[in-house]
């Protein structure tokens, strides 16, 4: 058994002009101490999956589908058995840590508070925890700084405290919502390496959920690829990367330049992105795409063409060149 | 560039006249139900200011030598007598006299706001925009103006002046800009920072036009929300120094006046002297405060 | 003949004052850029790179004294843009225009395109009459990807990449001969970054533009410049013509930078070695003494903290008292 099971996963907001389709049908599968990336531009209902599993949509929000975290459903589950298992089993990291560590709140007691409410740990205890878990997210000085404020810290810092938060309670499931956009690039390679190190060392199952394409290739086993609130394709990372069959991963691969390239070449995809308040018929994607025809104004179902591999696409780039 | 089908509608879509950010606020206002009551309620009283007299049988300076001397008895409302609302206690038309007090009420407010507006709006732009040594000179300036007590100001001119509506107009104006000064100079410190205004300065636009063409417009949400809680306020400073007797000179008169007559009077059962002046007061304020509430809601629709 | 741009020695300084000081309390000195110069011909592009405080923004508004700057900025090798005073400086606004970073943030969202558009050609060339300048600005939008009906709209009606276009068409209208780029690509989509560069580079082609495009992203750099100045607390680090500033950096922070930027590819990316590199970026208002770089320098020793390293050389130029090729060592 998976460790979480999303099937046919809608998420529909109730907006000014009518309602919103930010996620349409989505189905994915996690196991255990795997690690898998979503990939997706803004409005891709990337980051409303992740708010769906951990039941953080915003008020005019609704979900349709299944999401199972170990045999148990999460979808409409009462706020009791939800919060137990946000508290201990399921942890999140945002883009911005400032949003969900306290200000006014020294970084021991936010620590501690975790520990002695859900562990029971003494205070002593927690502390040394918290101090050991600063540590291994390699903290210097872990000890003196854990009586600090979350502003006496610098922003990479502060994405530690963060991490290291989030492992406290030993979690199954980890979702980092795009935990390193805010970052420096030399610093976003500091916390993707210790990300990395700390998915080896504890073993938790990964969700990596990003807009880059770089971060994915170097972190991620698995991939999903986002587009207009559905899934495009889904596969193994290197064979993803290497030969993308769905024309918009091999478009969005296209158009990000890379560094060890002689030119960084890019190639841009035409036109905009959806508006999600009113989708194009079909598929999400037909407005841009080179290869699409009459027959994507149906939208395609996701389907398997190979090993671990499947794409939502009538007319796929190997079929299409071959 | 080939166009696809999509981009094509999506061009004619985007052809002729824009959605502007203020239709967009107008047509959430005219939705919003309590906004729309409260609209209607200050419709009734301004219709009911400008066009009362029309209704009215007596003048609002006439005495009716019939009831008077027994105001508690004869000068109830009455429907036969011409004194819809009654009379006050000189045998004066109430009615009537209601209607003027709507009228000098609502223009204390009115004009009160208004010079606000205009002035505050300037004081507060010019001041956070330039920024710097003028900020701080200028805002001292308000500072002190504020540390004044302004009711003490007022009483006084009115005392040394005389009490005519001019002055009254004047010292309304004169303490009602202070506080829209400072809130317009705090949002102008926001918009100044904000990337288009970086970009007229980087293209060389003068700053007397980027105040105008990018600062203020950009201000009116706030001006608008925080005008229509100054009307109601005006309203009220200018009934208070009414009650105290030092308002508007007879025989103009103003709600405030009115209530202040009618409350004097209750201990002989001449209820309704009281009573309608101050049922117009309140249904002003009211759809003063409902109007409000529905531009803020209408104009900044991120605080839903 | 003198090229386009040469700037010699700018510093940014800001004086920062703290809430509840004296008014005659000596403010704190942040020195935002320091001591940068550098020169740009017509038409080629200079990319300016380095992470978030390293004062590659505040250079840009220093150049065109949005910001109050010292030094020297020769425009044609005639005048000194620094010595000018507003009035002065006010037709050469027309000549170097900006694109900003947050498409919809920099465009006035109570106006419509059209009037947004046409703003500096009418701040610059009021004498060009209303019907002219309409033909103008749709002919602009339409040079820009924009279809010229969209003309009354609002900016809210527009997708990112959309209003970055708008805002590439309100920086063209006067035909200046530099543009300024800052982190134009930054707030866009992936697939739609790919886009607004493509246009950039078309438009240079077509009109002989000089650009400067600050960015952060090391890629996207790569992709548009001629040259490439690292910036690091207010000062350059390195500055090379692409090839050699990318195939042969020379400073450990250049090289540091690069190893850092994720690579789109599986292998490559985990097959890659990463410069490590400690700590954070010390605060501006107290750097540290000698070269500023040294605190997170895998290379840095005694004499780093004495003194200042200048960038030397002359086409590629390194600011580095222990400049070379990434060792094996240093790979860790």
């Amino acid at each position: 058994m998976s460790l979480l099971q999303i099937d046919n996963l809608s998420v529909t907001f109730d907006g000014e002009d009518g309602p919103v389709h930010a996620v349409n049908d989505l189905s994915l599968a996690i196991d255990r101490g795997e690690t898998l990336g979503i990939v997706g531009e803004s409005g891709s209902g990337k980051s409303q999956t992740a708010f769906s599993i951990m039941g953080l949509l915003a008020p005019n929000g609704r979900t349709d589908g299944s999401v199972r975290f170990d045999g148990q459903e999460l979808l409409g589950a009462k706020p009791k058995d939800l919060n137990k298992i946000r508290a201990k089993r399921i942890a999140m990291i945002f883009q911005d840590p400032m949003t969900s560590l306290n200000p006014y709140m020294r970084i021991s007691n936010q620590m501690t508070e975790v520990l002695t409410l859900h562990q029971g740990l003494s205070k002593k205890e927690a502390l040394a925890e918290s101090v050991r878990m600063l540590d291994a997210v390699k903290i210097p000085a872990a000890k003196e700084r854990v009586n600090l404020f979350p502003h006496e810290f610098s922003g990479g810092m502060r994405q530690r405290v963060m991490i290291a938060m989030s492992l406290l309670c030993q979690p199954d499931l980890l979702i980092a919502d795009e935990p390193t956009t805010a970052l420096d690039v030399t610093v976003q390679a500091q916390i993707m390496d210790l990300l990395g190190d700390l998915q080896r060392d504890f073993g938790m199952a990964t969700i990596l959920i990003t807009h880059d394409l770089g971060v994915v290739a170097g972190f991620c086993e698995r991939v999903l690829v986002m587009y207009g609130g559905r899934v495009m394709e889904e596969g193994p990372t290197e064979p993803l990367f290497a030969e993308p069959t769905h024309p918009y991963t091999r478009g969005l691969l296209a158009a990000v330049p890379r560094v060890d390239d002689v030119d960084a070449a890019m190639k841009a995809i035409p036109g905009n992105p959806p508006n999600m308040a009113a989708p194009p018929e079909g598929c999400p994607f037909r407005p841009r795409c080179g290869f699409a025809g009459e027959d994507c104004r149906v939208m395609p179902p996701l389907s398997p063409f190979a090993q671990g591999r499947a794409r939502a696409c009538h007319r796929p780039i190997a079929e299409v060149t071959a | 560039m080939a166009m696809t089908s999509e981009q094509a509608v999506e061009a004619t879509a985007l052809a002729g006249k824009g959605r502007s950010p203020w239709a967009d606020a107008r047509r959430r206002f005219f939705r919003n139900k309590a906004a729309m009551v409260g609209l209607a309620i200050l419709a009734f009283v301004a219709l009911f200011a400008v066009f009362g007299d029309f209704l009215s049988q007596w003048s609002n300076e006439e005495l009716d030598y019939n009831v008077m001397g027994q105001i508690a008895q004869e000068g109830g409302p009455s429907i036969e007598n011409g004194h819809y609302f009654g009379t006050d206690d000189l045998g004066r038309d109430l009615f009537a006299r209601t209607v003027q007090g709507t009228q000098i009420s609502l223009a204390v407010g009115l004009v009160g706001a208004l010079i606000a507006c205009v002035v505050g709006t300037l004081y507060g732009a010019v001041a956070g925009y330039v920024g710097g040594r003028t900020d701080n000179i200028m805002m001292r300036i308000v500072d002190i103006f504020m540390a004044i007590p302004y009711m003490f100001v007022l009483i006084l001119l009115l005392v040394m002046y005389g009490r005519s509506i001019t002055i009254l107009f004047a010292g309304v104006g004169l303490i009602s800009w202070m506080e829209m000064a400072r809130i317009v100079r705090g949002q102008t410190l926001t918009i100044k920072g904000r990337e288009f205004v970086e970009a007229a300065r980087a293209t060389g636009v003068s700053a007397p036009v980027i105040i105008l063409r990018h600062i203020v417009p950009n201000l009116l949400g706030v001006i608008a929300v925080y005008a229509t809680l100054l009307v109601p306020l005006m309203i009220l400073t200018e009934s208070f120094i009414s009650f105290l007797g030092l308002g508007v000179q007879e025989p103009l008169t103003s709600l405030g006046a009115l209530i202040s007559e009618g409350a004097g009077t209750i201990a002989y059962g001449t209820t309704w002297q009281l009573g309608f002046p101050l049922l117009f007061f309140c249904l002003t304020l009211f759809g003063l405060f409902f109007v409000g509430d529905g531009l803020r809601d209408a104009l900044d629709p991120k605080d839903r | 003949m003198s090229p386009l741009l040469s700037v010699r020695d700018l510093h940014v300084r800001f004086p920062i004052i703290r809430a509840g000081d004296m008014p005659w309390t000596k403010p704190r000195i942040l020195h935002a850029v320091n001591g940068v110069d550098f020169e740009l011909e017509a038409g080629q592009t200079l990319g300016v790179v380095g992470e978030s405080g390293c004062g590659k923004s505040t250079l840009a508004r220093g150049l065109i004294q949005m910001v109050p700057a010292t030094g020297q900025v020769m425009w044609r090798g005639e005048t000194d843009l620094l010595s000018l005073s507003p009035r002065q400086m006010k037709p050469y606004r027309s000549e170097i225009q900006m694109v900003f970073q947050d498409p919809l943030a920099s465009l006035n969202p109570r106006m419509t395109l059209g009037q947004i558009i046409a703003e500096p050609l009418s701040t610059h060339r009021p004498d060009i009459p209303a019907k002219e300048r309409r033909q103008r600005v749709a002919g602009m939008m339409e040079r820009v990807g924009l279809l010229p009906q969209m003309i009354n709209r609002y900016p809210h009606e527009f997708s990112g990449g959309q209003c970055q276009r708008i805002g590439i068409a309100r920086a063209l209208i006067v035909e200046p001969k530099l543009l300024i780029c800052d982190e134009p690509v930054s707030a866009l989509d992936v697939s739609i970054q790919a886009q607004v560069i493509e246009l950039l580079k078309e438009l240079q082609r077509d009109l002989g533009l000089a650009m400067i495009f600050i960015a952060h992203d090391l890629s996207v750099v790569k992709n548009i410049s001629d040259e490439v100045m690292v910036l690091y607390l207010g000062r350059i680090m390195e500055k090379a013509p692409k090839a050699r500033l990318y195939d042969d950096p020379q400073h450990p922070y250049t090289q540091a930078l690069l190893s850092a930027v994720p690579i789109p590819d599986p292998v490559a990316e985990r097959a890659k070695r990463i410069v490590p590199m400690t700590g954070d970026m010390p605060s501006p208002m107290n750097p540290p003494s000698g070269c500023v770089f040294r605190g997170r320098c895998p290379r840095a020793q005694d004499d780093c903290a004495r003194t200042v390293p200048q960038p030397e050389g002359d086409a590629h130029r390194v600011a580095c008292l222990h400049p070379g090729p990434l060792s094996a060592a240093e790979m860790a």
